[in-house]
């Protein structure tokens, strides 16, 4: 099996874990003031607005705290003065795979996307630090109207649809990386699909840190017009650095009428990344918004991708798969906001805990009054695999009113001695039992994932178990 | 308290002044019920509570709690008591008790403690902390308060006038409940009821707590108490508030368990308009199991908070929490558990449950299950639900003659009715079981 899927989308740490040096045209250099947010808006040609918009929530941003009194004291090691937030070779992404410039292509032949693109997927980006460095999407799927671009192109090009979005789902204030973003953003992708169009195949955004103390602060909208369907990946990597590299992205979604969006990440970030991201989508009458999210690398992850059911039978949906070795902390979640009446939202969360590794679990569920028939159903399962690992679980849930039922199950434990007893019996060393124990208690996530993920997760998760008996 | 503390213009009436600090100072000469090394550390908790700064929406463990309710500005020292013979006649409860201790707006008014057995010892705190010194000192309020409500706890030591001691010594059974009685009487009174039990190895006690207004008038309370068990000891203890709907209050209790023992609490909240209860269970010793349950008929404005912690310290603990809601009208409560579980406390068992009725479209019901798991080998669960009434059962019942109002009555006694099968004794069963079913208006 691992042999097979050598060549796929790399997830494996230490296919990410290489570099190249980059002769930046444009580097916004260290530290954060008003003159760097100048520099980046005049480097992006920005709109008054978007000037003015980023202005704003670099006010924002310096007046949020730190949200210390609840979440890890490591963000605290995050200098803000000592990040780029800006570097780039260009901000036109190139249409055409020659056209890469030859350093970026090699680091994104290592990581498989041509091929992938090749294979099945109806367009690409790759972003490559601050800018999308290559930008394609098929023939076929730009004829039915699908604009899927980068999101600096998309608020130039679109911006009747790109301004009637931007910032709503998340507003800038939300939370002091939030406003962050909003304030230093570039990057990302746009997507916007018309009325009633399916696209077939997943559009995929591949994001890559390359720089040293650099800050990645994409910003991704994707918006699914009445009665339409789309698929949406992301992978990233970045190489191991000594120092603390931040990523601190901006994800919202919007779907209409009837609208299915389905939104799958798999985070494989180096263990010296800050990974910080707000996500949330925005589901109108009988739309769906699924979060596929997988956390497998990075030092801290936060992120609670969330749903605001704001129609009338929409739905939402988190699944959500961690994994926490030595030194990482993956604290994430799900936030849940039922707006309408019939609206339904459902989280599974499986996380498993290694070596000194701490995952945790933080979910919101919301319904307020008033409303009727809502559901909510959460499941949280925790594995411990090794006496140092460490799991938490902090769920909120309010309701008001009678007439809605919400539920919350979580539970936490260690892989079942006997199992691997059971199997050790019949030959299979402890370490592969205690692999093919783990991938049995999150198969049936995985099976969630498309087919190409869920093999390199599974094949992820025997090389993190590796050694870790004992 | 005289005039010239309103003149001063402290923000609560419980804050000291120069003035008072002056008297306290010059005062000890004057017969003081307690010895001077408590008066010291009252002074220094006053001055705690002074310094800790009152709690603040962003503070995680106030999250979705009513910040407003904790204005203490109205409140006042409470008076002596109209009738204490009335009240003494009042304070029914189990037909059959080995002990009864009366205290009424913070003084001792009736003990009744022949027919316990040797060695135990039942007695008001002043006396303890003279007669029994090294019990006292060992186990009041040794527990520093995490849940949040440290500014309250300080405030109680630095106001206590009495309180309850309790001591059951080494293989001592007690074969009947215990009762306590903590009255308030009068208009924006307070009380600072104190419940301090310590049961030896391999003793055995009921405890009942009833917390009462006398006039159902407004009122402060702010309530701690204590319970350790050493070795095998068992100890159930059952605290029934029933203050004034609309008075302000503060229970916060802290339960021991030692290697072996076992403690089953059940904290029933008939009255309040809002309460703050932190319960706090320590596992402390092998083997020790801790079963912490709640019955909360919530109605009209009033609203319950309510901050748990299972600390499993030891390994091979076991630990289950219930608490079930049910909310009716504007009613609002919040839960908020955590299980922990400490490095090397293996084959821990927890188990923690929230269940919130919602039986009108104005309540509220905001549930925080969490789990904070250090150690690998264990086994921990909890779950929260928020759901209504059936509407099957009602419709059965209905087809059967009974009126929705009583089917609903009836499903409500049900479910809380259910929590009392964990006790073992059968008339203290009865007893709350009768209770439960006189506050929802139920014939019996």
């Amino acid at each position: 099996m691992s042999t097979a899927t050598q060549t796929e989308i790399g997830i494996d740490r230490s296919v990410g874990d290489f570099r190249y040096d980059v002769n930046y045209e444009f580097d916004a250099g260290t530290g954060l003031s008003a003159k760097t947010i100048d520099y980046i808006s005049e480097v992006k040609k920005d709109p008054a607005w978007v000037r003015e918009f980023r202005h704003d929530a670099y006010r924002k941003f310096l007046e949020k705290p730190m949200p210390t009194h609840w979440a890890s004291h490591d963000l605290d090691n995050i200098i803000f003065n000592n990040i780029r937030y800006y570097l780039s070779q260009g901000t036109e992404p190139k249409r055409s795979w020659d056209d890469v410039p030859e350093a970026m292509k090699l680091t994104f032949e290592r990581l498989g996307i041509p091929e992938q693109e090749r294979k099945f997927l109806a367009g690409v980006e790759a972003q490559f630090d601050s800018e999308a460095a290559y930008s394609n999407i098929k023939a076929a799927v730009g004829e039915q109207g699908v604009i899927f671009v980068g999101s600096g192109e998309g608020l130039l090009k679109h911006p009747e649809i790109f301004r009637k979005w931007f910032g709503k789902v998340i507003p800038t204030g939300d939370n002091k990386f939030s406003a962050l973003n909003s304030a230093v953003f570039s990057g990302g992708s746009f997507i916007y699909v018309p009325p009633g169009v399916k696209v077939k195949h997943p559009l995929q955004a591949y994001f890559r840190i390359n720089a040293e103390n650099f800050g990645q602060f994409e910003r991704t909208l994707i918006i699914a017009d009445e009665g339409s369907e789309v698929m949406y990946m992301e992978g990233c990597t970045a190489p191991k650095f000594e120092t603390a590299t931040l990523h601190s992205a901006v994800v919202e979604l919007v779907a209409l009428k009837g609208a299915k969006i389905q939104y799958v990440t798999v985070q494989n970030w180096s263990p010296n990344v800050f990974n910080l991201v707000t996500k949330r989508g925005l589901a109108h009458e009988e739309a769906e918004i699924k979060w596929i999210d997988c956390n497998i690398g990075s030092r801290l992850t936060m992120k609670y991708p969330g749903v605001v059911m704001k129609g009338r039978k929409a739905r939402g949906e988190v699944i959500s798969i961690a994994l926490a070795s030595d030194g990482q902390h993956q604290d994430t979640g799900a936030k849940m906001i039922h707006a309408a009446d019939e609206t339904t939202s459902n989280i599974v969360s499986k996380s498993i805990s290694v070596g000194t590794g701490r995952a945790t679990y933080r979910g919101l569920v919301h319904v307020p009054r008033h409303l009727k028939g809502c559901k909510n159903n959460t499941e949280c399962d925790a594995l411990l695999i090794n006496s140092k690992s460490r799991t938490d679980t902090y769920p909120a849930i309010t309701v008001r009113g009678q007439g809605n039922s919400c539920q919350h199950e979580a539970s936490v434990s260690q892989i079942s001695a006997e199992q691997i007893f059971y199997m050790q019996q019949r030959g299979i060393s402890e370490g592969a039992a205690m692999s093919l124990s783990v991938n049995g208690f999150v198969n049936d996530l995985v099976q969630q994932f498309p087919m190409e993920y869920s093999v390199e997760l599974k094949r992820l998760i025997d090389l993190e178990m590796e050694g870790s008996v004992g | 308290m005289s005039e010239a503390i309103k003149v001063e213009a402290v923000s609560d009436r419980f804050s000291s002044t120069d003035k008072q600090r002056e008297a306290a100072s010059t005062v000890r000469e004057e017969a003081s019920p307690w010895p001077d090394w408590f008066r010291d550390q009252q002074a220094a908790a006053l001055a705690d509570y002074e310094a800790t700064p009152a709690p603040a929406r962003t503070d995680e463990p106030w999250r979705f709690s009513n910040i407003a309710a904790l204005d203490l500005t109205a409140f006042q020292p409470a008076g002596p008591v109209t009738s204490e013979g009335g009240l003494i006649n009042a304070s029914q409860g189990l037909e059959e008790f080995s002990a009864k201790l009366i205290f009424g707006n913070n003084t001792l008014l009736h003990l009744d403690s022949d027919s316990l057995p040797q060695g135990v010892v039942l007695q008001p705190l002043e006396e303890a902390s003279r007669e029994n010194e090294g019990l006292f000192r060992k186990y009041f309020m040794a527990q520093p308060v995490e849940l949040g409500s440290h500014k309250y706890a300080a405030l109680h030591q630095a106001r206590l006038t009495t309180g309850a001691f309790l001591y059951v010594p080494k293989n001592t059974e007690v074969a009947l409940p215990i009762e306590l009685f903590h009255w308030v009487e009068g208009e924006n009174a307070s009380v600072f009821p104190h419940t301090l039990i310590v049961c030896g190895e391999n003793s055995k006690v009921t405890v009942i707590d009833h917390f009462k207004s006398s006039d159902g008038k407004r009122a402060f309370a702010c309530g701690v108490n204590d319970l350790h068990l050493e070795r095998g000891a068992q100890l159930t203890y059952i605290a029934v508030q029933d203050w004034a709907r609309d008075s302000l209050a503060f229970h916060i209790n802290s339960t021991i368990v030692g290697r072996d023992a076992c403690s089953t609490a059940i904290t029933a909240n008939f009255g309040g308009g809002f309460v703050r209860g932190e319960s706090l269970s320590r596992l402390v010793g092998e083997g020790s199991r801790s079963e912490m349950l709640s019955i909360n008929p919530m109605d009209g404005l009033r609203q319950i908070d309510q901050r748990t912690l299972q600390d499993h310290v030891a390994p091979y603990a076991s630990s289950d929490l219930l608490y079930l809601n049910a909310l009716d009208d504007k009613a609002r409560t919040i839960f908020a558990g955590l299980i922990k579980v400490g490095k090397g406390a293996h084959k821990t068992d927890a188990y923690q449950k929230v269940r919130n009725l919602m039986l009108s479209d104005e309540a509220e019901a905001n549930s925080m299950p969490g789990l904070e798991i250090l150690a690998d080998d264990v086994r921990c669960t909890h779950g929260a639900t928020s759901g209504e009434i059936n509407e099957e059962e009602l419709f059965y019942m209905e087809s059967r003659g009974i009126r929705q109002s009583d089917g609903r009555r009836l499903i409500l006694n049900g479910f809380f009715q259910s929590l009392l099968e964990r006790l073992k004794s059968e008339p203290l069963r009865a007893h709350l079981s009768r209770m439960i079913s006189e506050k929802l208006g139920i014939q019996m």
